[in-house]
């Protein structure tokens, strides 16, 4: 078959604003890991907390679409940062309860403990709002909602699709990835992180409070999931107690295809698995008889195989010096 | 009170101010008991009315009128079974068939073959997942083997926990008859494309038939799907999408093969990840396909009503029309899929309870009354599987487990809810009849009686 240039684009289109969120996700993994070596299973399900919050407080300020442009923009926002204030306190929460008292445990302990959590949450989580999917209150006026910048701010006569959604999952993740990094190299808390990850004994010999800067990763991470709950809401337009699972494992793999503990390598492993995803569900069936979606899970845990065979700490897992 | 009420109806329709239809709904809503509108029925009071229908033997119109009901109970009792999930949420599907049989029984004054009826409804889920549990099944099934007073198993409503009772019963000597209200996996019962190698013989160790059901399966569900896409929607191409799942995959391959056997394109043939959180390239890559129709095999809580949200963000109800399997008809779908759900078809193994006619009228109102609510649609085959028993036990009139099983896989020209119908020779429902409902407004709305490509 012929190579379609404009579907290729469009594929390019999904799988990088699919891995931008499935970043801001793995972030909070690596962040994590890179301190006390633990992968926090419960992350995912922090994420998904996050996004039930903004359907709550959503749907309690009575914002509707029908509202204000000024008062939607705002109520977004507003939610970001009380969603991101939730999951970071929730996050830290967990450390506390779960994590903290097995610190000097042997290593399987707090990873149980962290399954553990991941259940407790998904539990609460269906007490919350159901066991069925649910869907936000509908904030973004329907015109908006399928709305195409090319066609509409750039009069472009394209088929390809750059919703103003994608734009939102972009806008939204570029700056908070942009103040990450800022804030691991440039201020002293985060000197502090760097230093605890490479070497806690010797960071706390130094004087460093490596119990606040662990719960500083915690903060952190729960912060960017809570971002990614509300980006994630409103993008599916759906939220389940399941979707902290579902980006959970993606980004999960994505941090350890961008080797674990590097913050680099965790956007650089998303935006892999965000293009092969979107590759092998749309792209690669026009080329390969029998291909289909049920082999995109298979395609990215081998590519993960692949990698974790030729290079086992990750795509850019050797920058050790960076791991946070 | 009711009696005197059911005087003045009878009267009405004597004198021809009310008809036969009339006469049972006023009778029914005037709470007379099913019992006394039989009596009323069959001790001739209608001779004058217009109507024709064969009066049953007992309070009710569903069976095959040919066959004599004893009310009497001095040979002793049968214990009739039942066996699915009713707790979490099957708890109200679950708990309307199990209402549904109660009333079958009560119909028939608990009573056949000279014993009195008991009914037991045993529960096959478990609280830890919800669901039907094999563990659970097998013991269900091996506590009604060892009951002496054991004559029917009502089971199962998961094909899957049907695979693990149905050997237990045939196993068991003489081989018991199991009937199923609601199992619609194919394999179950006979070998077609969709069935696994070795099926349905596995699951009939002793050689002998002893399993049945009421319901048509998940085949002719396909086929009538694709005979009104091609002939009536008249669309050329259609897109198969399924959930990797035994039976979403299995409709999702009938109604391929039905599709493409009437000179349809289809297009692809696909299962899509479950656990992926968007299927925007996915859908992309359909769309460019320029299918007409979007057939999807699949059940709501595999992340259905995603699939079709996506799908309609890139190909508007317009152009590609969505159809959808039993699996998807419940609000939980609609809800989950949003606007995107308007004009979206799903096709159902029998009609909404409310649309039934005759027989079934008067038994959706009886329900009605009964629960308060409108019934679950699976509560109409649960009826019409413990009517099957019961006539059996009448045909036969002993505790004679191989006689009653044969009595049951005989049976021919019952009349039922959804028409008359008997079992053919693989214990197969004879007609079938397939619903399609569109989503109109947010709630699913029936459209018309559909039919496999004879």
């Amino acid at each position: 078959m012929e190579f379609n240039g404009t579907l290729f684009v469009q594929y390019l289109i999904i799988g990088i604003a699919t891995g931008a969120l499935i970043a801001l996700i793995a972030l909070g993994y690596t962040l994590v890991y890179g301190i006390i070596e633990l992968i926090n299973f419960a992350h995912g399900e922090v994420m998904m907390m996050g996004a039930f919050f903004s359907i709550s407080l959503i749907a309690l300020s009575g914002v509707s679409a029908d509202s204000a442009g000024a008062a939607i923009i705002g109520m977004l926002l507003l939610t970001l940062v009380l969603a991101m204030a939730f999951s970071a306190l929730l996050n830290f929460a967990i450390d506390r309860i779960a994590y903290k008292p097995l610190r000097n445990a042997p290593r399987l302990a707090p990873l149980i403990a962290a399954i553990g959590m991941s259940f407790i949450l998904q539990n609460i989580g269906i007490y919350w709002q159901g066991s069925n999917p649910v869907r936000p209150p509908s904030i973004i006026p329907l015109e908006y909602r399928s709305y195409n910048i090319l066609n509409e701010w750039f009069a472009l006569d394209t088929t390809i699709r750059f919703r103003l959604l994608d734009l939102f999952v972009l806008v939204t993740t570029i700056p908070l990835l942009i103040g990450l990094t800022w804030f691991v190299y440039r201020t002293r808390i985060g000197t502090a992180m760097r230093a605890t990850a490479q070497d806690r004994e010797a960071a706390a010999l130094m004087g460093i409070d490596v119990n606040r800067t662990i719960g500083t990763a915690f903060l952190l991470g729960g912060g960017l999931a809570g971002a990614a709950g509300l980006i994630a809401l409103y993008y599916n337009d759906n939220g389940w107690y399941r979707m902290g699972f579902r980006y959970g494992l993606f980004a999960f793999t994505a941090a350890v295809l961008g080797g674990i503990g590097n913050l680099t390598g965790a956007v650089v492993g998303s935006l892999c698995i965000g293009l092969i995803w979107s590759m092998s569900d749309g792209f690669m069936k026009q080329y390969v008889s029998g291909w289909g979606a049920q082999w995109t899970p298979s395609v990215i845990f081998g590519v993960l195989v692949l990698v974790m065979v030729f290079r086992p700490s990750g795509l850019l897992g050797e920058q050790t010096v960076d791991k946070v | 009170m009711g009696d005197q009420r059911l005087n003045e109806l009878v009267e009405q329709l004597r004198g021809g101010r009310i008809d036969r239809r009339t006469f049972l709904a006023r009778a029914v809503a005037a709470g007379v008991s099913a019992g006394a509108i039989g009596a009323a029925l069959t001790r001739g009071q209608l001779a004058s009315a217009q109507d024709s229908t064969p009066s049953p033997t007992a309070g009710t119109l569903i069976g095959n009128p040919a066959i004599q009901h004893s009310t009497d109970t001095s040979k002793g009792t049968i214990k009739l079974y039942s066996s699915w999930p009713m707790i979490a949420a099957s708890e109200q599907i679950g708990g309307d068939s199990r209402e549904a049989v109660a009333l079958a029984l009560e119909d028939f004054g608990n009573a056949a073959g000279g014993f009195a009826l008991v009914y037991e409804a045993l529960d096959d889920a478990v609280p830890s997942t919800g669901s039907w549990d094999p563990g659970k099944e097998s013991e269900n099934a091996n506590l009604v083997i060892n009951d002496a007073d054991a004559m029917v198993y009502i089971a199962t409503y998961n094909s899957g926990a049907a695979q693990v009772s149905i050997p237990i019963l045939n196993a068991a000597n003489p081989p018991m008859a199991m009937i199923s209200p609601a199992n619609t996996y194919p394999g179950l019962t006979k070998s077609t494309e969709a069935t696994e190698q070795g099926e349905p013989d596995i699951y009939y160790p002793s050689g002998v038939r002893n399993y049945m059901r009421v319901c048509p399966t998940d085949d002719v569900q396909g086929a009538a799907a694709a005979n009104w896409a091609f002939n009536t929607l008249g669309a050329k191409s259609a897109y198969v999408l399924h959930d990797n799942q035994l039976y979403g995959r299995g409709v999702a391959q009938s109604f391929r093969d039905a599709f493409a056997a009437m000179g349809g394109e289809v297009m692809g043939f696909e299962g899509y990840d479950v656990n992926a959180p968007d299927y925007q390239a996915l859908m992309t890559s359909i769309a460019d396909t320029g299918a007409e129709v979007l057939y999807l095999g699949a059940i709501v809580n595999l992340n259905a009503g995603k699939v079709l949200a996506d799908m309609r963000s890139v190909m508007p109800p317009d152009q590609v029309t969505f159809i959808g399997v039993d699996g998807l008809f419940n609000q939980a779908f609609i809800d989950a899929a949003g606007d995107a759900a308007e004009g979206a078809y799903v096709t159902f193994s029998g009609l909404p309870p409310a649309e039934l006619q005759g027989p079934g009228d008067l038994w959706y109102n009886k329900m009605v009354e009964r629960l308060g609510r409108e019934p679950d649609a699976y509560a109409a085959y649960a009826y019409e599987a413990a009517v099957v028993a019961i006539q059996a036990i009448d045909q036969v009139g002993n505790k004679d487990r191989a006689a009653i099983r044969e009595a049951m896989i005989n049976t021919d020209g019952f009349v039922g809810l959804l028409g008359t119908w008997g079992f053919d020779e693989n214990g197969d429902r004879s007609s079938a009849t397939i619903g399609l409902n569109i989503v109109r407004d947010g709630a699913f709305t029936f459209e018309e009686e559909i039919v496999p490509a004879s």
